[in-house]
């Protein structure tokens, strides 16, 4: 099973779902795809680390063959291309490495070259398996990085729990492609509430299963429980707005081996979403 | 000297943004001619294509009142020269620069490229 946690606004408690579970569900695999910056092996401090390079194509262009027809540029609908003084030029940050210019091109000016975009890290915490991506500082993408970290897991046929980027942009679309369920964790507020429609809306366009975790629980926010009621999302655990539970965490602490009352919910969640544990 | 500058709706004022404004209007020798910007509407890359376009048509100016980095590339490759613009009218502008009156835009943005 593949799940996926999301918030839309960011510092909701992705992170802080997704370790938890990962760590309940102990025979698994975490996957970080808040590639900007990925936080959860602050907690998971994973053991025996290889990293691998992560590279995207870019096209190179032959200047002895180029005749300047521009099918490249024209064809280019990310406008990553450009011709002037009879020369192509490519805006890496732009082109979405879809390999197009190269087949447009008549005369076989243009090749694609791998440029770095990150590196994956791979270790483990006891059975879990925990794959960290992380993007070059500075590039302006994350969506390779991401790909990259979900595919090096494909093949692994138990819980894979992705912890995804906010937001509802691109990294997030390609963190949850393949999610079979989706966990969306709402902060009640008005700000936590706006952001959760957003990921809501995305997930059921997907066609996903949701649920969802209320973190930072003190008072209800009524537009948010109404929201979940009409939408028949179920409220799967409500986290409390506690001193000792941000202490934990600041401290990198696993609530689910710091606190035993936690541990329970956290395997009731799990339980209740097929991720195994009864 | 072939002028350029990013218009509005009303195809009369400068537009504020560079990339995706509506029109160009083109000024060289007293004459002027408008035309639609083909990046006006892209989904992403519209300064790059907004760019390539005015080097296209011919133009060694732009004057605007802001621009993306990825334009200005594009403009320093061309050797187009990028001034920034004085109040709202665009022909205003035109006369501003012929009696040397604008300076040079020093401050290119990050652009916004469809990111969040």
């Amino acid at each position: 099973m593949r799940l996926a946690i999301l918030s839309g606004k960011g510092g909701a408690g992705k992170t802080l779902l997704a370790v938890n579970l990962a760590a309940a569900a102990g025979d698994a695999v975490y996957v970080d795809c808040d590639v900007e910056e990925p936080n959860g092996r602050l907690f998971l401090k994973p053991e025996d680390i290889s990293t691998r390079p992560v590279h995207t194509l870019l096209p190179d262009f032959d200047p002895q063959k180029c005749d300047g027809c521009r099918n490249c540029v024209d064809f280019c609908c990310f406008n990553a291309l450009i011709y002037i003084r009879n020369t192509p030029k490519v805006f890496p940050e732009v082109c979405h490495s879809c390999g197009g210019c190269q087949l447009v091109c008549p005369v076989g000016a243009i090749r694609e070259v791998p440029r770095p975009v990150g590196h994956l890290e791979l270790g483990h915490r006891g059975h879990l398996q925990v794959v960290t991506g992380i993007l070059e500082p500075g590039e302006a993408s994350g969506v390779p990085v991401i790909s990259a970290a979900l595919e090096s897991v494909r093949n692994f046929k138990g819980l894979t729990v992705v912890d995804c980027p906010p937001g509802s942009a691109c990294p997030v679309m390609e963190s949850i492609q393949e999610a079979d369920y989706c966990l969306l964790v709402a902060e009640p507020t008005a700000f936590g509430f706006h952001n959760f429609c957003m990921v809501y809306e995305l997930c059921s366009l997907l066609g996903k299963k949701c649920g969802v975790v209320m973190n930072k629980m003190d008072i209800p926010y009524e537009p948010l429980e109404t929201f979940c009621k009409e939408h028949h999302l179920p409220v799967l655990a409500r986290i409390p707005y506690e001193p000792h539970i941000a202490d934990l965490v600041a401290q990198g602490a696993l609530l689910y081996e710091a606190d035993a009352k936690l541990a329970q919910q956290f395997r009731k969640i799990l339980t209740e979403i097929g991720g195994v544990w009864q | 000297m072939k002028i350029a500058i990013p218009l509005d709706e009303n195809r009369k004022d400068v537009c504020v943004t560079f990339g995706r404004a509506p029109y160009f209007l083109f000024a060289k020798d007293g004459k002027q001619e408008i035309l639609d910007n083909p990046a006006a509407q892209v989904q992403g890359g519209a300064g790059i294509k907004a760019a390539q376009f005015i080097v296209d048509q011919g133009a060694e100016v732009l004057l605007t009142v802001r621009c993306g980095q990825n334009a200005n590339e594009v403009f320093q490759a061309a050797g187009l020269k990028v001034y920034q613009t004085q109040g709202t009218n665009a022909l205003e502008n035109v006369s501003a620069f012929m009696e040397g009156k604008l300076a040079e835009l020093t401050h290119f943005h990050a652009g916004f490229h469809g990111l969040q």
